[in-house]
């Protein structure tokens, strides 16, 4: 008689962990990779609007006016940041990306009225040129850091950590460490650039009250000095930054994305964003500060929905950077080439061992799109202006979304979303956003 | 031409003001008198003036600076000269720590002593320190030359990129992937140079060189670096 097959997958010993432990086995070294956390967590998804109804007065659909405009920076600085939207363009590497990914950034966004952010690797002329309001970050690795780039800047972003690895530094791997990229870093070409966690010139809070007051003494106290890290003990580091002097405030949950980081990092530390925004946020109305410190949040805010979300929890705008990526051609099977044409790559997928759809393989320089890459070849297949026109698209379909869901709960100004505004799904949810269940009035933990 | 500013009776605000209005060649000289330890003296000055700070400084003194000769007489506190672009900084007494942190050119010259971390993540800078230097000094340092008449304390040099130190007194303790190496011609030239330029004065035979051993270079090793570039 046939034996009968028994196929019976461990929980515990899943495929994925099977994978993981055979492919350990075999290389003796951990992965590394790109992109943010790719498991659940509890997110902005779980939340939905109370929309008006006979409780609440809705406005007209995309027709009344629904203010958008949104200031950043207004605590010290001479001059704010003013957005016409609450986004912004995450600091991503010229490194990480290509030269023309960072002019299309800086097209779509001047393009919006929003801001665009440098990243580890200094500031290009492309992106200076293409970004009428640009945030410079200062980061632990200073590459390319230079006091004229500072002058330039609109506003500076120090940053302390990323949702995607706090407490870790970055990694630029040799395969797109160009000559370019090289000379703006100060290092060979071909060798892994390690990114400094630690600043080098200060160390605690107290050191980071003198390092951005001399930040603001070489800006003549002109620009906004944000101060961003990845969101693990938020109240205590939203108050910390507070007290340091920080004109604005930026909290990447887990879900933010990396050009290269190790996985175990992506996926084990941090928390997110969704718990990252209330813990802020009860950490300025504990210093009085709600409305004085703006509040920029990122990690996986991906939609219209998710940004509505986030103001109506509280804050102030966000910041988008894989989305941005994903618009630009991320994960797509093909780009389009001069004369408008797809150009199937599913093949170069293939060879990096994925497939459009599930690839986080930034580390490699070897994006299929043209759109995480040094390569002289794989650069030219996103081209700013194609780029741009995408971004704006997408950028567009957020503002859309944003307003409607802010008419829709009677509100004339996006900034006027509330707490109130949202209930939660899962119990997960209610406790972390400490809004309540659904149809209920609990929440957990309260 | 001359100008005091006393901080007495001003502010470090209305004398970083005035510098950074100074047109890029300008010349000149600021004295600037009773620093008192202030923070962020003569920072993100661009212009090749003379700056004379007479007494103790604090924080950041001549953060960014690119062209100006700053001279302190006195001690500084933490990141003196830091990320300084050109120019040259010169402390006749003691530093703090990150001395020259992230420095991508010019020179910094310490008469005294400098705390743990000098010359961390530098990055061209030349940095010559006429005492000892404390531990963790050279940190991931990237590019330049930081030479040491006196001694270095542990953890010298971890994780060196590119930049060569010399330390003519007892090395306490290399860093990770700081190496020993033997002393050349042509770094017995350059340690005479940078003594000549910093107006100090030792036998460039008697130092040590430290460099890095570059086994760090790739995260893992034992991966093939096939460059598509
Ligand atoms: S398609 Fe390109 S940008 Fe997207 S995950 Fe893959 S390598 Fe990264």
């Amino acid at each position: 008689m046939k034996q009968m097959l028994t196929l019976e997958e461990s929980a515990n010993y899943n495929r994925k962990i099977l994978n993981y432990i055979h492919q350990a086995s075999e290389t003796g070294v951990y992965d590394i990779r790109g992109l943010g956390a790719k498991r659940r967590v509890p997110s902005l998804d779980d939340l939905v609007f109370l929309t008006a109804s006979l409780s609440r007065y809705p406005l007209e659909g995309y027709r009344e006016k629904c203010v958008t405009k949104t200031v950043l920076g207004t605590r010290f600085a001479k001059k704010p940041i003013e957005l016409e939207m609450p986004i912004t363009i995450a600091g991503m590497s010229f490194g990480s990306l290509s030269a023309n990914v960072k002019e299309a950034l800086g097209r779509a966004a001047t393009h919006m009225g929003i801001s665009t952010t440098t990243g580890d690797g200094g500031m290009t002329p492309e992106e200076r040129n293409s970004s009428k309001t640009l945030v410079y970050q200062c980061l632990p690795s200073r590459y390319g850091f230079n006091p004229d780039d500072v002058r330039k800047a609109d506003a500076i972003e120090i940053v302390v950590g990323q949702g995607a690895k706090p407490g870790g530094g970055g990694m630029l791997l040799g395969l797109k460490v160009s000559e370019r990229v090289a000379r703006m870093r100060t290092l060979p070409p071909g060798i892994d650039q390690r990114s400094a966690c630690r600043h080098p010139d200060w160390t605690g809070p107290d050191d980071l009250t003198i390092k951005i007051q001399e930040l603001r003494e070489i800006t003549d106290w002109k620009v906004p000095i944000y101060i961003k890290f990845g969101a693990t003990r938020v109240r205590e580091d939203v108050k910390l930054a507070i007290k340091a002097g920080a004109d604005v405030i930026v909290v990447d949950g887990m879900q933010g994305g990396t050009a290269a980081t190790q996985e175990v990092f992506i996926e084990h530390a941090g928390i997110p964003t969704l718990p990252a925004i209330r813990l802020a946020v009860e950490a300025l109305e504990e210093m009085d500060m709600l409305g004085k410190v703006q509040l920029v949040v990122s990690g996986g805010i991906r939609t219209g929905a998710d940004v509505a979300k986030a103001l109506a929890l509280g804050a102030d705008a966000v910041a988008i950077g894989q989305g941005v990526l994903m618009s630009l051609g991320c994960n797509t099977p093909h780009y389009i080439d001069a004369d408008g044409r797809p150009v199937d790559v599913t093949e170069e997928y293939q060879a990096l061992g994925t497939a459009p759809g599930y690839c986080h393989h930034c580390q490699t320089g070897l994006c299929p799109v043209g759109v995480t890459t040094q390569h002289p070849v794989l650069e030219q297949r996103m081209q700013p202006e194609w780029g741009a026109r995408r971004l704006i698209n997408y950028l567009t379909t957020l503002k859309m979304e944003l307003t409607t869901i802010a008419r829709a709960c009677g509100k004339s100004n996006v900034h006027h979303l509330e707490r109130e505004d949202l209930v939660a799904l899962t119990v997960e949810a209610a406790a972390m956003a400490k809004r309540p269940l659904a149809g209920t009035n609990w929440i957990p933990g309260a | 031409m001359s100008e005091t500013f006393d901080l007495k009776t001003t502010t470090v605000r209305a004398i970083n003001e005035h510098l950074h209005g100074l047109a890029p060649d300008a010349t000149g000289v600021y004295e600037i008198l009773n620093p008192n330890g202030s923070h962020n003296i003569a920072v993100g000055v661009d212009a090749p003036v003379e700056i004379n700070i007479r007494g103790h400084a604090g924080y950041f003194t001549a953060g960014m600076n690119k062209q100006a000769r700053v001279t302190v007489y006195g001690n500084v506190g933490w990141s003196v000269a830091e990320n300084m672009m050109s120019g040259r900084v010169h402390v006749k007494g003691f530093a703090s720590q990150c001395a020259g942190a992230s420095g991508h050119g010019g020179l910094l010259v310490i008469d005294g002593d400098a705390s743990s971390r000098c010359g961390i993540s530098m990055k061209g800078i030349d940095i010559v320190v006429g005492g000892s230097i404390g531990h963790m000094s050279a940190f991931m340092a990237q590019a330049g030359r930081l030479v040491v008449l006196g001694d270095a304390g542990k953890g010298l040099g971890d994780s060196l990129y590119e930049a060569v130190i010399y330390v003519r007194g007892k090395i306490h303790g290399l860093g990770a992937d700081a190496r020993v190496e033997d002393l050349s011609e042509e770094d017995r030239t350059q340690i005479g140079e940078l003594l000549e330029q910093a107006g100090l004065s030792a036998r460039p035979a008697e130092f040590t060189r430290v460099a890095s051993a570059r086994t760090l270079y790739h995260w893992n090793p034992t991966s093939p670096q096939v460059s598509v570039l």
